[in-house]
């Protein structure tokens, strides 16, 4: 049934064949309805066992915190068979979709098949391996079979920028600041149209977490699944004709874009989220600078991998401050409190995907005004360079 | 009018037209019911519709979701898409393999889909 699969959405892709993979990511483990968990028994009842290093995307509960999932006890018990199914199948325990971030690293040009859009940005951008754009079950489907369709993202044709960005007359102070890269890749995502896109005029180096939260970003409000950045990804490319001077205005539009309702500074907030993708153990660190010890009076969801908690152990880091969530997310299962509210989050994922998920309103902000809004317990923001 | 079919199969129905849409986190896949505030018809459900989406995007769970409303008789009659996307092709797939009902799967070019209003009826097959 696994090769089927594949053959036949290589088909409808046009794929003239199958390419060995190096690697799998599964995106299928997360808990929809039970229909999931049905097709994941079939795969195990039928024998089949991953080919290829297969790690697990986030599921529905967290393992790792009782009582953080609030769902109806019949949906986690499904949940739970589907993530056992998953494993039974033979891929890794990682529940995390920041796999790249817990050792799983294909090298550049491998072929491999990841699902989760973030995990596909960042392999193909940043590792310069190539997947294509997998849905939930062909992710398992390529594992257990060993190969993909070879198509999309797979072929250099698919792979060459069309057109070129230029971010040389963006403030400087601007795109030095975290909060910009997440809005870029909320831009991108809008602008792109199944365009590949080149970027030049950005620094020459930049930060890992940074590029993981501009292609969440840019997967979540479009269907990017690889983009480039002149001197710092690791593709060489041929500059395209088509150019496009990327303003200032363009992105405080696509900032304002990130936030589901107008606030002011003291405005009330009634919880902040972080980590997704998946909190980096530099981002903890950041995380902690920013409170400097103080309390927060607002809830901080930090969802995270276990990976990254086993770093926070070895480091012994006081994470005593923040409602941590492990092995899943607040916008795929329920762990937010009812009635909705204002959420406030420095990720363009959770800005797009908070509101039809949650219920919640959302403000995009920076990593320093969620950890200034958490102490001051209403909003702070600081927009000046928004504008 | 250019029609591609993918994915065989016979559906008709109003046509619901979005100008983009991820299935996950653009539909509950409990109900069948549109969720996001940020696009037209937020609150209808899908159930029975041609479901019209110029630019597919969005999350790989899409296929899931799909495959969800197939399982619980939620889904759409049948879906055209502007492009071809495996995404939420491999939902319909899946739930043949499985031997449950399935839907047809088309491709119009958006500038072809303009030409078909909101609500009319519509046949793919």
């Amino acid at each position: 049934m696994a090769l089927r699969i594949v053959v036949e959405t290589g088909r409808l892709l046009g794929a003239s064949r199958l390419v060995p993979i190096a690697s799998a990511h599964i995106d299928g483990c997360l808990y929809h309805g039970d229909s999931g968990t049905l097709f994941a028994e079939r795969l195990v009842s039928d024998g089949g066992k991953v080919a290829v290093p297969t790690t697990l995307n986030v599921g529905a509960l967290d393992l790792l915190h009782a009582g953080r999932v609030k769902l109806a006890p019949e949906r986690a018990a499904m949940a739970r068979r589907m993530m056992d199914a998953y494993l039974k199948l033979g891929c890794r325990p990682t529940w995390t979709c920041a796999p790249y971030q817990a050792g799983h690293r294909p090298a550049f040009g491998q072929h491999v098949a990841w699902g989760e859009s973030n995990a596909v940005a960042f392999c193909n951008t940043v590792l310069g391996a190539r997947t294509e754009r997998y849905g939930d079950f062909l992710d398992i489907c390529a594992a257990i079979s060993g190969r993909a369709p070879e198509t999309g993202l797979h072929l250099d044709d698919n792979r060459r920028p069309s057109l070129l960005v230029d971010c040389g007359s963006l403030d400087r102070r601007l795109v030095a600041e975290e909060a910009f890269w997440p809005v870029l890749g909320a831009w991108l995502g809008e602008t792109a149209a199944g365009k590949v896109v080149a970027f030049t005029g950005l620094p020459q180096e930049i930060d890992e977490d940074r590029l993981k939260a501009m292609g969440a970003a840019a997967a979540s409000t479009g269907s990017v699944g690889l983009f480039h950045i002149e001197g710092v990804t690791p593709e060489r490319f041929e500059r395209p004709q088509e150019v496009l001077k990327l303003e200032g205005a363009m992105l405080h539009a696509a900032r304002d874009r990130l936030s589901t309702v107008r606030a002011k500074a003291g405005d009330r907030v009634d919880a902040i989220a972080v980590g997704s993708p998946h909190f980096s153990i530099d981002e903890f660190l950041r995380l902690s600078s920013h409170l400097k010890g103080r309390k927060p009076a607002i809830p901080i969801y930090v969802c995270t991998g276990r990976h990254t908690l086993a770093e926070v152990e070895r480091l012994a880091l006081d994470v005593s401050a923040f409602t941590v969530v492990a092995d899943t997310c607040i916008v795929v299962t329920p762990i937010l409190p009812e009635g909705g509210g204002l959420l406030l989050t420095n990720s363009g994922k959770f800005a797009h995907y908070t509101r039809p998920n949650t219920g919640f309103d959302v403000l995009y902000g920076s990593l320093a005004d969620c950890a200034e809004t958490a102490v001051a317990g209403r909003l702070v923001r600081e927009e000046s360079l928004w504008r | 009018m250019a029609m591609n079919l993918l994915l065989p199969g016979m559906g008709e129905g109003p046509v619901l037209k979005l100008p983009t849409l991820s299935l996950w986190g653009g539909i509950d896949p409990l109900s069948g019911r549109l969720s996001d505030p940020a696009l037209p018809h937020c609150g209808e459900s899908v159930r029975g519709r041609v479901l019209m989406i110029a630019e597919p995007v969005g999350s790989s769970s899409s296929s899931a979701v799909l495959l969800e409303l197939l399982h619980a008789r939620n889904a759409p009659s049948a879906i055209v898409l502007g492009r071809v996307d495996a995404i939420v092709a491999l939902g319909i797939l899946v739930a043949r393999e499985m031997g449950w009902a399935t839907i047809p799967l088309a491709v119009m070019p958006p500038n072809e889909q303009a030409g078909i209003a909101d609500g009319a009826m519509l046949r793919v097959e």
